[in-house]
């Protein structure tokens, strides 16, 4: 549990854009009749994409009006989920992984990095470009270290490649999201695999394989049938015999 | 070493492309249909006799927990609910199924939600995982497009499929928590019973299952319940998603028999133990939740649910952390403890009270500022949380510590008495938080 509060100061209004609007009524429509409050965490989502990533109590009003739901109880949401922002965050939100996994393969590292460069956490850096964060584990633990920047996730991490991340992300220059060591996902090496290295997996050769147990087991039923009924056409024409 | 053409995840590292076209070839979505003219009664006898368990943790028999679905009530309609909030620490293996073969889990939903009775299915991801929320969706239009989902679709069976997304809480991966979150609240556990097959998702027969336990039915409704019960030990059949991470040489994500020796496992896949097999200090076998394991105890242990449970710890979600020599076993367990209060829902007193004042002690225990009673103490209050909570958060948080002060105690004292030989300087501030 930890405690977290609105931020001080607040933006007078706020108001979903068109786009954002329909958005919204879309998500509203996936859930039940009269149980649109299933909406609430994604409405609070979107409105916290569209105010740079962090949520204002305005917000969190508007959505509660829009799900007619108490104020409250969107308050009590916005608080409970550590992913809602209640203050500005900068323009790259940098959240760190520093759970055990990620600690073992050089987290702290990685948080010696930010620290020297953007300074404390839950600050938001002089130009306003950067805040960082550490958090709970990201679910890339085979990637680690990792940090998750805005939306996207960056793995495999080292000092290095973390402070040429900031430079490329201060200089607007593009970056790569994933893997920065060249890994697609979470082989153990780049591009190479110690598994799935069978061509006919991909080929299209698995396609309807399998039925074949099932016609083989159609077909030890129907030999079966047959030669209960032959046996029992033998032993009624033995017995007329007789 | 299981085979190539054993494994149910064939594009498990993104090499091949995730769409359904791809899929197909792959041979997802091949005679789903043949599948459900089978029927109901057909699908849920198979998934119980390939003795498949519940992949997201507790390991409870996926045939079984379908079957305790009541008959289908127009006033009361069923839903499946997908738990894709991989949030256990060590666990990356949903992440992949999502985003690489998004189709084996959307032909799950569609199969699990006929054997049950139901026309609705939710897949709750976790709201960190936002690439692969979008690779999902991805995958859930282009079924709905190709009319293999839907309320009108070629399989006769209306169904739809929504994807739904969290917002950075880990108790949401608990079943009941995550149907709270579902529906609009705070993620906070229910009492159980009433269990969410009766009383579940808006107070309708509800059963909520891991990504993986979903997505591999399946292939296994397709090649048989035998060939599943082919690999591994007796009652932990099947395949299963490894996720190696930590001090090897390669950590990674594979797809191996269930039961394979841990040694096996990490020298075919990860290259082996950083620094060699006698630079390994310790294990943690199944995500943070169960306890550590000494590294003789672990090398030749199979790695499936009743062996290691015999360890006294777990297969939880196959998510291996390994640790050498090198590693700060005290302080690793301490931010484990970190990890569980601030994850703590609040709802319960002694997990909410009871897992800070464990990572408190654990965190003076690392630096040696303690008494050697207190490692006592902290195994009898670890002991009287483990049990008493509402969910199983508390014993998630209680057994790491348990599992440290069963294996590593002499570690603790020798901090101790470190310190006691050479105190610090400057006064002692312990705050009564």
């Amino acid at each position: 549990m930890t405690v977290r509060r609105l931020a001080e100061k607040q933006p007078a209004s706020f108001e979903f854009t068109p786009e954002n609007r329909a958005w919204c009524d879309d998500q509203i429509a996936k859930y039940p009749l009269g149980r649109q409050a299933s909406a609430v965490i994604p409405l609070l989502w979107k409105a916290q994409a569209q105010n740079d990533y962090w949520l204002p109590q305005k917000a969190i009003e508007k959505v509660a009006d829009m799900l007619a739901m108490p104020y409250i109880r969107v308050l009590e949401i916005a608080t409970f989920y550590s992913m809602f922002n209640l203050e500005p965050v900068g323009k790259y939100f940098i959240q760190l992984c520093g759970t055990t996994p990620c600690a073992l393969r050089g987290a702290n590292d990685i948080k010696a990095v930010l620290e020297k460069r953007i300074g404390e956490q839950k600050h938001v850096s002089a130009d306003g470009n950067f805040a960082w964060l550490e958090v709970e584990c990201l679910g890339a633990c085979c990637n680690a270290p990792m940090v998750q920047i805005n939306d996207d996730y960056f793995e495999d991490l080292t000092p290095d490649s973390m402070n040429k991340l900031l430079d490329d992300l201060a200089a607007g220059r593009p970056v790569k999201v994933g893997s920065q060591i060249g890994r697609t996902a979470s082989e153990p090496e780049p591009g190479k695999s110690t598994t799935l290295t069978d061509a006919t997996l991909y080929d299209g050769s698995v396609v309807g394989a399998w039925r074949t147990r099932f016609d083989e087991a159609r077909a030890a039923e129907k030999a079966l049938a047959e030669k209960a009924a032959a046996e029992k056409a033998a032993a009624a024409a033995a017995e007329k015999k007789a | 070493m299981l085979a190539d053409k054993d494994r149910i995840f064939t594009n498990l590292y993104g090499f091949q492309s995730p769409s359904l076209k791809e899929a197909m070839k792959r041979g997802a979505w091949d005679g789903t249909k043949y599948l459900i003219d089978q029927g109901a009664g057909w699908v849920i006898n198979e998934m119980k006799a390939s003795g498949l368990r519940g992949r997201g943790g507790a390991g409870f028999p996926t045939g079984l927990k379908w079957s305790f679905m009541p008959k289908p009530d127009p006033a009361r309609p069923s839903y499946l609910v997908v738990n894709a909030d991989e949030s256990e620490p060590g666990t990356c293996k949903d992440r992949e199924i999502m985003r690489n073969d998004p189709h084996l889990l959307v032909e799950g939903c569609l199969i699990a939600s006929f054997a049950m009775g139901a026309h609705a299915c939710y897949i709750y991801i976790r709201g960190e995982y936002i690439a692969e929320r979008e690779a999902l969706q991805r995958a859930v239009d282009e079924a709905y497009e190709a009319k293999l989902i839907g309320p009108n679709n070629v399989h006769g069976w209306p169904f739809d499929l929504y994807v739904h997304h969290g917002a950075g809480a880990y108790i949401c991966g608990e079943e009941t928590a995550l149907l709270e979150s579902l529906e609009g609240k705070k993620g906070m556990p229910r009492m159980k019973p009433p269990f969410p097959a009766n009383m579940g998702l808006y107070g309708c027969p509800t059963t909520v299952n891991n990504v993986e336990s979903i997505a591999v039915a399946p292939t296994i409704l397709r090649r048989g319940a035998s060939w599943f019960q082919g690999f591994g030990q007796k009652n932990n059949a099947g395949t299963k998603l490894f996720c190696i991470s930590g001090h090897v040489n390669k950590p990674c994500n594979v797809e191996e028999a269930m039961s394979i020796p841990f040694r096996e496992l990490i020298d075919k896949h990860c290259g082996g133990i950083r620094g060699g097999w006698d630079n390994l200090l310790a294990v943690i076998p199944g995500g943070s939740s169960v306890r550590c394991v000494p590294a003789d105890l672990i090398i030749d242990c199979p790695m499936d649910f009743d062996s290691l449970s015999k360890l006294r710890s777990g297969l939880g979600t196959a998510a291996v952390i390994v640790m050498d020599k090198s590693t700060d076993i005290v302080r690793a367990i301490a931010r484990i403890s970190y990890f569980y209060k601030h994850e703590s829902c609040g709802q319960c007193t002694p997990c909410r009270e009871g897992t800070g004042w464990m990572w408190r002690v654990l965190n003076r225990m690392a630096e040696g500022r303690a008494q050697k009673r207190e490692i006592d103490m902290l195994l009898d209050v670890s002991q009287r949380i483990e049990g008493h909570t509402i969910c199983a958060l508390g014993d998630a948080a209680a057994w790491p510590i348990q599992g440290l002060i069963t294996h590593f105690r002499g570690e603790i004292e020798k901090r101790i008495d470190q310190y006691a030989a050479n105190p610090h300087m400057e006064p002692l501030r312990i705050a009564a938080e």
